[in-house]
């Protein structure tokens, strides 16, 4: 398994390239058979609304069409069976217990931006929920007045002034910045090593990362397409953008 | 309740039960129109609803072979919500507000509270949200209120054709708010004429009387816009700049509605630019519904004619377009037109007469079946309109002293009204089936 990290930096390097190639997308000018629309955004002298620089828009859609069909054919499918297999408090006990695991993103990247503070909490309820929180199927830290924090490598990376990036649709994972896509990658190459560290047989391996994404999915109550709203694509870019900027901030 | 601070969810708790003596103390706590409307109903003045309730979609064709864009793709058919009691119980129909989908929080919200006070509940989706436009909209021209009625009723039809051998209904209702409470009423009409559902009950929530009207105040909002409606972009971008950096300042890990709470508790946002930000929001709509309008009846209006938009094709020039065009723009370039293409010869004025309660008056006058709830803030209706529901069903129509626009929606006494109201067996109306 320690290959992981190198074909995970491998495949979205592949990714970055890929999408150079497709292109930007801007409206494509009038074909011969098209005639003019009354209103063109020529005759609006105003800043545009929610706007975000998407030079890989061709490709980002692309790949926003991918996991839609990834959710319909494969993951909703899975998830919806896995709610109705397991009782919720199965499913919180799930949940909270791949959480707790991900505590240990927040503290280092805590510590690397220099937050005591969040580094301090993040380790006592690692510490708290690991212990009375048996192994972390239980959050008490939570009701001790221990809030959760949210740190990763893509916050870190923006903490020291690294930019933002191109907006980036990921495939599976979804809406992100190339900053956030190379702060994932990191992180899972951290994560590998320390699930390796607990010597699991291979294929409970397998299960315990399956159970992960399907845990992650069944969390993330976001669908593809599901608002009907035509210019979805450009209010989840807007709102990615906008929430990878405020995260940096805190 | 837990993104409120103790005292103050105590407080608001406790405001209805101190004052039900006189009629002049409604417990909704939240005064100005605008800011009732943006806040909506704090959690902790929501009614217990029923959390396991069966919600399933339904999937319908009601114009069977529909032929649709590459661009809408994703798009499988008319979505609507139905909530299914076990036992014979009567059924209710809902109607969504401009721009809300059968799975918007309201329609969610009406859809418990009725399901748990036995009924079967189907929610729609407003003829005015893109979904409707493309699968349910006959014209796929939205906005004529004789047209929406029929595109409604033969949604309502369809539905009830996939639902009907699973379920034992007594009889049939009707509900729904803003643009979707007016529609009901046409709705309720055309049925009778048609004698087909026979709504026992028909609830008008904030409706509008006179379309237009209502239109022109919701774009007066926007003048509230430095600079003026045409500077809708930059004065966006200026109020986010705001607001990132107050949550930059302030202890806010989520943007939930505690951070909307405290934007309201710190004055962030003047009268005007709170206007501005709900006249905003119904052009985010309307650009949505534009689009979805224009695409399907060929193009020439924001979307070149003849274009077949790829998958992969950028959207973004259209939405900036989109919601920089007036309700009046869409009205006299795109749907005036396309009223005049099937009815040669009508005027203006009379379009704009038919898209009343007033031009169906005769039907609603003193009708038991109907009842309104109006607030008396809301800025959708002009005086003289509060005035005219309250002639039109007399004690029928309900008006509360506060909560702008929906914003009381889902207040504990309201949603109890609503719910009475549908239950009630004490009225003469439809007979049950």
């Amino acid at each position: 398994m320690n290959t992981a990290p190198f074909r995970i930096c491998t495949l979205l390097a592949a990714l970055f390239l890929l999408a150079q190639l497709v292109g930007c997308a801007a409206t494509p000018p009038l074909r011969s058979h098209e005639e003019p629309p009354m209103h063109t955004l020529a005759e609006f002298d105003d800043e545009k609304i929610a706007h975000v620089d998407d030079p890989w828009e061709r490709f980002n859609r692309r790949m926003y069409t991918f996991n839609y069909n990834l959710d319909q054919y494969l993951f909703l499918p899975v998830v919806n069976t896995y709610e109705f297999v397991t009782p919720k408090f199965v499913r919180t006990g799930v949940s909270n217990f791949f959480k707790n695991i991900g505590e240990i993103c927040t503290l280092y990247n805590s510590v690397l931006q220099l937050r005591g503070k969040k580094a301090a909490t993040t380790t006592g309820r690692f510490l708290i929920n690991s212990t009375i929180g048996l192994a972390g199927l239980f959050d008490p830290a939570t009701s001790m007045g221990l809030k959760r924090q949210n740190e990763d490598f893509g916050q870190t990376l923006g903490h020291w002034g690294v930019d933002t990036g191109p907006y980036l649709v990921l495939p599976a994972l979804g809406p992100a910045t190339l900053r956030g896509a190379g702060g994932i990658a990191v992180d899972t190459s951290v994560h590998i090593p320390l699930i390796d560290e607990v010597d699991l047989d291979s294929q409970v391996e397998l299960g315990v990362d399956t159970l992960k994404g399907v845990d992650k999915r069944h969390g993330q109550s976001f669908r593809y397409f599901q608002s009907g709203y035509p210019f979805e694509y450009s209010v989840v870019r807007f709102v990615t953008r906008k929430k990878t900027e405020l995260a940096v901030i805190k | 309740m837990k993104h409120l601070p103790l005292w103050l969810t105590v407080f608001l708790v406790l405001l209805p039960a101190l004052g039900r003596s006189a009629e002049g103390d409604y417990g909704y706590p939240i005064s100005g129109s605008y800011e009732a409307t943006i806040l909506g109903t704090p959690d902790a003045l929501k009614p217990v609803l029923p959390r396991d309730v069966p919600i399933r979609e339904l999937v319908l064709e009601p114009l069977p072979d529909l032929e649709k864009p590459r661009v809408f793709f994703y798009d499988k058919g008319l979505r609507c919500s139905f909530a299914r009691q076990k036992t014979r119980a009567p059924l209710v129909f809902l109607i969504g507000g401009t721009g809300a989908g059968h799975n918007a929080a309201r329609m969610v919200s009406l859809t418990r509270a009725l399901y748990g006070a036995g009924f079967h509940v189907i929610a729609l989706s407003s003829p005015t949200h893109p979904n409707f436009v493309i699968n349910g909209s006959a014209s796929h021209v939205p906005g004529d209120l004789a047209g929406d009625a029929a595109d409604l009723h033969r949604v309502m039809r369809t539905a009830w054709e996939k639902v009907r051998d699973d379920i034992e209904v007594t009889d049939f209702a009707l509900a729904g708010y803003s643009l979707g409470g007016t529609q009901a009423a046409f709705v309720a009409r055309l049925d009778e004429q048609q004698r087909s559902f026979n709504f026992s009950r028909v609830l008008m929530i904030n409706p509008a009387v006179n379309l237009y009207s209502s239109v022109e105040r919701i774009e007066a909002l926007l003048d509230g816009i430095p600079g003026g409606p045409r500077r809708i972009g930059t004065f966006f971008n200026r109020m986010l700049d705001r607001f990132v950096e107050f949550y930059q300042t302030g202890q806010f890990i989520e943007l939930d509605d505690e951070f909307l709470y405290a934007i309201y508790r710190n004055r962030l946002v003047s009268q005007a630019e709170a206007g501005a930000l709900i006249g905003l929001t119904f052009r985010v709509n309307s650009a949505g519904m534009i689009f979805a309008a224009d695409v399907m009846t060929g193009g020439g209006y924001i979307v070149p004619k003849n274009r077949v938009l790829a998958t992969t094709d950028s959207l973004d020039d259209y939405f900036q377009v989109g919601v920089r065009l007036s309700f009046f723009q869409y009205f006299d370039e795109f749907f005036l037109p396309a009223m005049r293409a099937r009815r040669p010869g009508l005027t203006r004025e009379a379009l704009i007469d038919s898209l009343s309660l007033r031009s169906i008056e005769p039907y609603l006058r003193s009708n038991p079946k109907f009842a309104a709830l109006v607030n008396e803030d809301d800025f959708i209706l002009s005086p003289a309109d509060r005035y005219y529901l309250r002639d039109l069903f007399g004690e029928r129509t309900r008006v509360y002293p506060r909560g702008g626009h929906l914003g009381n929606f889902e207040y504990t006494e309201n949603m109890a009204a609503m719910v009475a109201f549908l239950s009630r067996t004490d009225l003469p109306g439809g007979t049950a089936q």
